[in-house]
């Protein structure tokens, strides 16, 4: 049984054909260069995605502040965060849901550690902006 | 009413106006850049998604961090940023030009400088730019407002959602709102191929199985208060399928139809448009027709890359600055859009130095060539492994390139893509 991907390591976008040999290795074809085969098995054998989301910002005073139009922050209410890498595909769905249990204090500086090697994976979820207050 | 004096006034606080202003301020001159949102970064702030920066910084960042990497190096210079501040008027023949701007910390603020640098980016095509026929219900967003409300605001604007249109914004907020917990149904394309960069469809369709429909039109959107549906109809040989129209059910319709250039600043202060990219005609220095008036970033040309932005914007203000040290190009030439180009940006090249030019094509194309022509003779051709009309091209005319133009009467450089 043969599997078809699509390269997306630059533009040209080869279509990949993989066939899977009795001895569990791939055969690729269709492929225009090396990185063709590289995507392919990485794809097929451990598939890994950037995530990226955002959390909740708990704010000090924010009900006051926004009263009087005074805060900093304007209309954000979310603080984006992401993997420090990919991270494998079929876990994304749990990562997402613990990323969405967080939540971060303001002020926070970009880069900032959110949880710590995440369940063993040596990823980190890591702020990707900073916000002050 | 407060007044203030600048040698330069950057219109816009994103990756574009922030990298000009820096080549401003390096070169000596006050400078001060006008954003209308609280924080600078623009645009790229609501990019949450990663995917920026491996030309700039070498290395693959999300929005909000090429944002604040490009705000960093504003630090220790004497830029003045004001935030929440519109420009609402420009006065821009006179010296010094004028700019009118109102502000809830300063009320009506007017910046007197001799030199504006254009920096607005640019609006998202809507639903009456395409002219989708059927109900006015609630639920109908761009695919930018919609991530506006998620990824700033903490909004989630819908939970059964159908996407018009295969530009990347939509590809990417389709992941986006399947990764908040809402069921993506379709995306509809009009063309016969998508409009988005095939890495996208592949991590952000595909990933989540989400159906791609090309060469389908939506013909209805249907609802009373709220979005209930819409109706897509196939086009085969270039005629509406009625018979084989279909309905998707959904609650909320994102648009990813295109983006252009938000000039109406521009156009009020007489600034020129061109009606291929909807942004000024500039010239080798990336100047208007508007003298002492630049242009840069998506408010010039929409952009593929938020790299070649700050790339183009930094060109911008070094010769902003040379402009305001009294350098005026000697020997320019006209470009004109040869086969298969859809426009080159800027509108000129000087003969005696390096020019850069952006360009986007027509085609889709493997092995294509790129080839420049001064008065209709081949001076340059460049081999392009792969072209698509989503990826700007990017072309170098050197003095030595275009020797053949010198000396001749109102010379034309011709760029064309075979």
């Amino acid at each position: 049984m043969s599997e078809e991907l699509i390269c997306i390591t630059c533009p040209l976008g080869c279509h990949l054909t993989i066939e899977r040999r009795p001895d569990n290795t791939l055969g690729v074809s269709g492929n225009r260069c090396a990185r063709g085969v590289r995507y392919a098995c990485e794809e097929l054998l451990s598939p890994k995605r950037m995530v990226t989301a955002t959390v909740r910002i708990c704010r000090p005073f924010q009900a006051e502040a926004a009263a009087c139009g005074e805060t900093g922050l304007g209309s954000v209410a979310r603080l984006p965060v992401r993997t420090s890498q990919a991270y494998p595909k079929e876990g994304v769905a749990g990562l997402l849901a613990d990323i969405y249990r967080l939540e971060v204090t303001v002020p926070v500086k970009r880069g900032t550690v959110l949880l710590a090697d995440y369940k063993g994976s040596g990823i980190d979820i890591i702020a990707a902006r900073s916000l002050q207050v | 009413m407060k007044e203030m004096y600048f040698d330069a006034v950057v219109i816009g606080g994103g990756a574009a106006g922030m990298a000009a202003a820096q080549e401003l301020d390096q070169a000596g001159f006050s400078c001060a850049i006008i954003e209308r949102e609280e924080q600078l970064g623009g645009i790229l702030t609501q990019c949450i998604h990663n995917g920026f920066g491996l030309i700039e910084f070498k290395e693959e960042l999300t929005g909000p961090e090429f944002a604040e990497r490009v705000e960093e190096r504003l630090q220790g210079t004497t830029i003045r940023i004001f935030t929440a501040t519109t420009v609402m008027e420009m006065e821009t023949t006179a010296d010094p030009k004028l700019l009118y701007c109102y502000s809830a910390q300063w009320g009506i603020l007017r910046l007197s400088c001799r030199l504006v640098v254009l920096a607005m980016g640019c609006r998202e095509r809507n639903r009456g730019n395409i002219r989708i026929p059927g109900d006015r219900p609630a639920g109908v967003y761009t695919a930018g407002l919609a991530q506006r409300l998620v990824n700033i605001e903490g909004y989630v604007p819908g939970k059964d959602i159908v996407i018009i249109g295969s530009g990347d914004i939509g590809l990417i907020m389709a992941r986006r709102m399947s990764w908040v917990g809402c069921k993506v149904h379709a995306v509809v394309e009009i063309l016969p191929y998508p409009s988005g960069l095939t890495r996208n469809i592949v991590q952000c369709l595909n990933d989540f199985d989400i159906p791609l429909y090309l060469s389908h039109l939506t013909t209805n959107i249907i609802g009373r208060d709220r979005v209930e549906g819409v109706e897509i109809t196939p086009i085969e040989n270039g005629a509406l399928m009625h018979e084989k129209a279909f309905t998707i059910p959904c609650d909320t319709v994102l648009l990813s139809v295109g983006l252009v250039p938000e000039n109406e600043l521009s156009k009020v202060a007489g600034v020129e448009l061109n009606p291929m990219t909807n942004g000024p005609q500039v010239d080798s220095m990336l100047m208007t027709n508007v003298p002492g008036v630049f242009a840069c970033g998506n408010v010039l040309h929409v952009h593929d890359l938020v790299d070649y932005v700050v790339e183009e914007s930094r060109r911008a203000g070094a010769s902003a600055a040379q402009w305001l040290k009294g350098r005026r190009p000697q020997h320019e030439a006209r470009l004109k859009v040869g086969a298969n180009v859809r426009y080159v940006a800027p509108g000129r090249v000087d003969l005696q130095a390096d020019n850069k030019i952006y360009l986007r094509s027509l085609i889709v194309k493997n092995d294509a060539l790129l080839e420049v022509k001064v008065n209709s003779r081949v001076v340059k051709s460049q081999k392009k492994s792969h072209i698509q009309p989503s990826e700007m091209i990017e072309l170098h005319l050197s003095p030595k390139d275009l020797e053949a133009a010198i000396g001749a009467p109102d010379p034309l450089v011709e760029i064309a893509i075979n």
